[in-house]
């Protein structure tokens, strides 16, 4: 009789995981910042990660996109109709040319360049143009830059910054620049798209348009997305399944409905009830 | 209406009274400080103290009037950033709007060509010496603009590569007689080694480390020049280097000084074009994303590694070249040649200019070449204007004469 834990296996096999967490470990020094984490995403859907300050969050985003080493466990990445790859202490660019983008949870633009040419580095990876043929301005340098303003402006269009094109990015409103990060990580063309906080500081408005939005990359663009949020509406509204997080530990997982009455969930974020 | 208009005339006046006030306790401290110096003075000869109140007046009217003027323009500044950050289109240099405007590009461009074509034919040797030198410095400041305006590698050991370039000119030309014209690629390519060479190292550094590292790379050739004497003749140095010739002619001392010049400009031209072209292409923009966020520009996959590599090797390159051609102009060199002063120099142009800006990199080096040498008429003053030219630059226009400006994209719709 199979176990319950094959049975979920089995299920992911179907399900095709692209993303494949397993017993995730990070320590700096004593501090153990993420303790035997387990966690997956499957292709197409919208995952979240919730849990209080501190929890480890963001600590587990820079060890899947390879800003930090991690001291123990394995990253497997499985891209639709690519071979199963553990990416484990592989450097960040590689990582992000694999197909995991990421935006940051304080913004990290380039601010003095250009809104398009934010979005033109996102291509970087996957353009090859070097200094020789920049210099002669060879043809396919010309027709391979054409390209690849063309494929930014569309994005940018698509995430509804055009407007802003040759401004430079310091000198965008707050929401649009986060915006401006989703498209940069956009160009790269990602099969999972990792979303740090994209709702921070952002008003209702806004919120309900970011809300679309990353609904339309998931159906328009099949890009499956994983994001770590604070905001609870747009997190119940928008996510398949829900990871929560405490203490670097992942407490609990499911679906909004589930999570919303988990006991567990509840304790983490209110702490314990002091009659009990 | 009339109320609040006189009541803000009113605020306007009390500023105003404010910033006077100010000033004359600035001319106050300044007459303080240099009452000893100016207006003491013992007159040995005759024994007696002479008092010389009118120098009292003149410090006293001319810090007063200096630190009002002072005032004036800080204020200027600040109200026109407050004018850019509120999204109002500050005023440009009047550079940048010439250039912005096409139909001045054709007649901007035939003036410079008669004026650089007629220049050596026109004035002394002594000029187009110290413009030959000008040129040297511009193409100095857009090799280093690549790695410190564009990457945003502060490189304070630039100076070596340079050296890299006229030694390799001096030794090859000395030992074997290799002539100008061969050894201009090789010192490229070793300038591109060493730069490799340097880069290496400081791969994992940024900001002040890195500063001092590569402040410490270019002590570290210098001092190898001086002290390895069976290599580089140590202090003593290399003479009679063999100047540029044209197919095996050689020139006369005049004609050689024309033929420099010449060659120079061709470099530069030769520089520009590549430089324009880099910085609008996708190493370019890999380079300037390393110099706004190293973390967010790997995130994007760009190879950290390769991009910092490539601009160091690239700006060490034509520092290689300029060593090799600075070699055949002087037809001496020796390692006091290459000091951190040197290294300074390179990146004043680079600041002055406009980090990442061509045409502010052209200027700042015509400024800073040229200006020390016509200010000999001011003998004394000459270093003290240059200095105090430098910091009121600083303060007033902090992103160079020319702000680095990025390409526009038109789309139709």
């Amino acid at each position: 009789m199979p176990t319950y834990a094959a049975l979920i296996n089995l299920m992911n096999r179907i399900m095709n995981t692209i993303l494949e967490v397993k017993n995730l470990s990070m320590n700096f020094g004593g501090l153990r910042a993420l303790n035997h984490l387990d966690l997956n995403v499957v292709e197409g859907e919208i995952a979240a990660v919730i849990g209080p300050n501190g929890a480890g969050k963001t600590t587990f985003f820079n060890c899947i996109t390879g800003i930090y080493n991690p001291t123990g466990g394995e990253i497997l990445i499985s891209p639709p109709g690519k071979k199963c790859k553990k990416i484990n202490g592989l450097k960040p660019n590689l990582i992000t040319k694999k197909g995991m983008a990421r935006t940051f949870q304080n913004i990290r633009l380039f601010s003095n360049m250009t809104v398009l040419e934010n979005v033109m580095i996102g291509r970087h990876c996957r353009t090859s143009s070097g200094i020789v043929s920049a210099i002669l301005r060879r043809k396919s340098t010309i027709k391979e830059e054409k390209d690849v303003v063309d494929f930014s402006y569309n994005i940018l269009k698509k995430t509804g910054i055009s407007h802003f094109v040759n401004e430079f990015a310091k000198n965008l409103p707050y929401g649009a620049q986060r915006r401006l990060e989703i498209a940069r990580a956009m160009a790269t063309e990602p099969f999972l798209l990792l979303l740090d906080e994209p709702a921070a500081g952002m008003n209702p408005q806004e919120t309900r348009e970011l809300d679309e939005l990353i609904t339309r990359i998931r159906d328009e663009d099949n890009i499956s997305i994983l994001m770590i949020e604070h905001d609870m509406k747009l997190v119940m509204s928008l996510s398949d399944r829900i990871f929560v997080m405490d203490y670097g530990r992942k407490i609990a997982q499911g679906t909004p409905s589930d999570i919303i009455n988990n006991p567990v969930v509840i304790k983490a974020y209110l702490g314990e009830d002091i009659d009990a | 209406m009339g109320g609040l208009r006189l009541k803000k005339f009113r605020i306007q006046l009390m500023i105003k009274v404010q910033e006077i006030k100010k000033s004359f306790l600035v001319s106050l401290w300044f007459m303080f400080l240099t009452f000893p110096i100016m207006v003491i003075r013992v007159n040995s000869i005759e024994k007696v103290v002479e008092w010389r109140w009118k120098n009292m007046l003149i410090v006293g009217i001319g810090s007063f009037l200096l630190s009002f003027v002072w005032r004036y323009m800080l204020k200027k500044k600040e109200a026109g950033e407050k004018r850019a950050e509120t999204g109002e289109s500050g005023k440009t240099f009047l550079i940048q709007r010439i250039l912005e405007e096409r139909r001045f590009y054709i007649p901007l461009v035939t003036g410079l060509t008669i004026i650089a074509v007629a220049f050596p034919f026109t004035f002394s040797m002594y000029q187009t010496s110290i413009m030959t030198t000008a040129l040297m410095y511009i193409v100095l400041g857009l090799g280093l603009n690549i790695v410190v305006g564009l990457a945003g590698l502060l490189d304070l050991g630039y100076v070596a590569f340079y050296a890299v370039g006229a030694y390799s000119y001096a030794l090859l030309n000395y030992h074997f007689g290799l002539g100008f014209w061969s050894v201009l690629p090789i010192g490229a390519v070793l300038g591109f080694i060493f730069g490799v060479l340097l880069g290496f190292p400081v791969l994992r550094l940024r900001g002040d480390y890195l500063a001092i590292v590569t402040l410490g790379f270019g002590e570290i050739i210098r001092l190898v020049l001086e002290n390895w004497n069976e290599f580089s003749f140590g202090p003593s140095g290399i003479a009679n280097i063999d100047r540029p010739g044209f197919f095996g002619i050689q020139f006369s001392l005049q004609a050689a000084s024309i033929y420099l010049y010449f060659l120079m400009i061709g470099l530069v031209i030769f520089t520009i074009i590549v430089v324009n072209r880099l910085q609008n292409s996708r190493i370019g923009r890999a380079w300037i994303a390393l110099r706004e966020d190293e973390t967010a520009c790997q995130a994007m996959g760009i190879d950290k590694t390769k991009t910092k590599l490539r601009a160091f090797a690239l700006g060490a390159t034509w520092a290689g070249m300029v060593g090799v051609i600075f070699a055949a102009k002087t037809t001496f060199i020796n390692p006091a040649s290459f000091t951190f002063l040197e290294s300074a120099m390179i990146l004043s142009i680079v600041v002055l200019g406009g980090m990442g800006s061509i045409l502010g990199v052209i200027i700042g080096a015509l400024i800073l070449i040229l200006l020390p040498e016509y200010l000999r008429a001011f003998s004394d003053y000459r270093m003290l204007i240059f200095g105090a030219i430098m910091v009121i630059m600083m303060v007033f226009r902090p992103q160079g004469i020319i702000a680095n400006i990025r390409r526009t994209y038109k789309f139709d719709e």
